[in-house]
């Protein structure tokens, strides 16, 4: 069955509508074009591979390495997966704006942290997220909430 | 407690008595982890895969969760029962046609389910009936602090819990609510759907996840962001953003069909019914498209022949590893459609599954 609407490709979806009792049958790009199903999400390792290929001194970074695993930035383009923990650390200034990128602008963690990530690291996180909770708190002018979150802001800060 | 236990009755999560269940399936959580100082498993040796293996099966039987873990070796089970383990949503395609040593640890009830080796080290994934994404939470939660009690993760000061991905690095959460949208689907409406979660910035899949088609009109809302978001802030997205939403525009759609298409909603429903009683040889897509109307039907009230547990039972178990491991024998996808449709008409008739008349 050819596509109803380009008429060329084969028809794979089929479409029944009961408001208007009509009944038509479209090919997979005819039917994510017209929204009726959704395309499929966008393979990290091409997100990766464009984003990478765009950035200022993409050579350079390709040979960054892990001394830990062995990866090469060159690698992780490839294949779109990082080879170990110290790769965060080892590719740094080349993985930040890709990260962001994927995250949407999320450059920060915020939210649970290990017991084990020791208390320093932990009490920081506490305080990025309770300012993040506060800023959020005064722009819907929550004010209960953020004074009781002014208190615990500068309780952790005297407390260090 | 084993797989074959397991092939014969459903998981507690697809009993459809969760909260909003007519509306949503399931809710599910998981958490992507990794122990320092091994490499991510890209880059993990024969002899690394084992250890961590090791460690975290260890660790695993440790744990208080409130019923049984059985705890399958992926790598050394077989084809079949991988395929009966993806068809569950109890390990991912990519785990079961993966590499190396690897397993999964299931709890008897199938909430609780954790992937080892997969893409991370481990995954801990948690399911529950309906719309319960606090509950879910809180149980991972709980689950994973008791985890961290025997391992160290790797996390880094601004990046957060690492995973080998960075579409996961963060807080490694993935929330998925999986929704049953047969009314929008018909009124021509799911573009409203899309929408509000593309607003949201959530990602819309299919019934099996990454990649697949939306069939049965089952959709999966799940989030893409994991970092610069705590978990709660995550999980509020859904529960008073994007969920509470689609729900309405479900209800509306159902209630105009009712109200002013009801001959034509009821003759979708009696016909797809009428198929399944009636048919003699079914593929697994056409059972998900019938099933779906019935199920909308037995929602609406328009049909009391047929319970939800029924249609719920049926949707899982006319999957093709399932009927395999119900007929205890391979099938060919001819013999497979014939033994899919017989399994249909006994159970349409009020035939039960004998492991499952409570």
């Amino acid at each position: 069955m050819i596509c109803q609407r380009c008429k060329k490709r084969k028809a794979t979806v089929h479409l029944t509508d009961l408001i208007n009792s009509e009944n038509r049958d479209l090919c997979e790009q005819c039917a994510v074009e017209e929204g009726i199903t959704f395309k499929q999400h966008v393979p990290i390792k091409e997100l990766l591979t464009d984003l990478v290929m765009s950035q200022a001194g993409a050579q350079e970074m390709a040979d960054l390495c892990c001394d830990d695993c062995g990866t090469t930035f060159a690698d992780f383009r490839n294949h779109g997966l990082l080879g170990c923990p110290n790769d965060y650390i080892a590719f740094g200034e080349a993985l930040g704006p890709l990260i962001a990128r994927v995250q949407h602008e999320g450059r920060h963690h915020v939210g649970k942290v290990p017991a084990a990530a020791g208390a320093g690291v932990k009490r920081q996180h506490e305080l990025m997220r309770l300012r993040r909770e506060l800023s959020n708190a005064v722009e819907t002018e929550d004010y209960e909430v953020a004074a009781r979150l002014r208190d615990e802001i500068s309780a952790m800060e005297t407390s260090s | 407690m084993n797989l074959d236990d397991l092939a014969t009755q459903p998981g507690e999560w697809l009993r459809g008595d969760g909260p909003l269940s007519e509306i949503v399936i399931s809710s599910r959580i998981r958490l992507a982890r990794n122990l320092v100082g091994f490499p991510f498993l890209g880059k993990a040796t024969a002899t690394q895969r084992r250890e961590l293996q090791r460690i975290l099966r260890d660790r695993i039987k440790t744990l208080k969760v409130d019923d049984d873990v059985f705890y399958v070796e992926i790598d050394r089970s077989e084809e079949l029962d991988r395929q009966l383990l993806v068809e569950r949503h109890l390990i991912s395609r990519q785990h079961a046609e993966g590499d190396g040593s690897r397993g999964v640890a299931v709890s008897g009830r199938e909430t609780v389910a954790l992937m080892v080796n997969e893409e991370d080290h481990l995954r801990i994934q948690v399911i529950r009936s309906g719309l319960q994404l606090d509950e879910a939470w809180q149980d991972i939660n709980h689950i994973d602090d008791a985890i961290e009690e025997d391992v160290e993760y790797a996390f880094h000061e601004q990046y957060g819990y690492l995973t080998a991905c960075l579409t996961n690095v963060g807080t490694g959460i993935r929330v998925s609510v999986m929704l049953h949208l047969p009314a929008l689907k018909l009124t021509g409406e799911l573009e409203r759907v899309f929408r509000a979660a593309k607003d949201m910035r959530l990602a819309i899949r299919g019934l099996h996840g990454e990649g697949t088609e939306a069939t049965g009109d089952f959709y999966q809302v799940s989030n893409q962001i994991t970092l610069g978001r705590s978990e709660e802030e995550i999980i509020d997205d859904f529960k008073n953003g994007v969920i509470p939403k689609i729900i309405e525009y479900e209800t509306r759609a159902r209630d105009l069909l009712v109200r002013e298409k009801s001959s034509a909603l009821d003759d979708r429903i009696f016909r797809a019914l009428g198929a399944l009683e009636n048919a003699r040889t079914v593929s697994s897509e056409e059972t998900l498209f019938l099933l779906s109307h019935v199920r909308m039907g037995v929602n609406l009230g328009r049909l009391d022949s047929v319970d939800l547990k029924t249609v719920n039972d049926l949707f899982l178990m006319t999957q093709p590893a399932h009927l395999q491991k119900l007929r205890g024998e391979r099938l060919t996808g001819e013999e497979r459609s014939i033994a899919r449709a017989e399994y249909i008409r006994q159970r349409l008739a009020g035939g039960g599954n004998n492991n499952n008349n409570n």
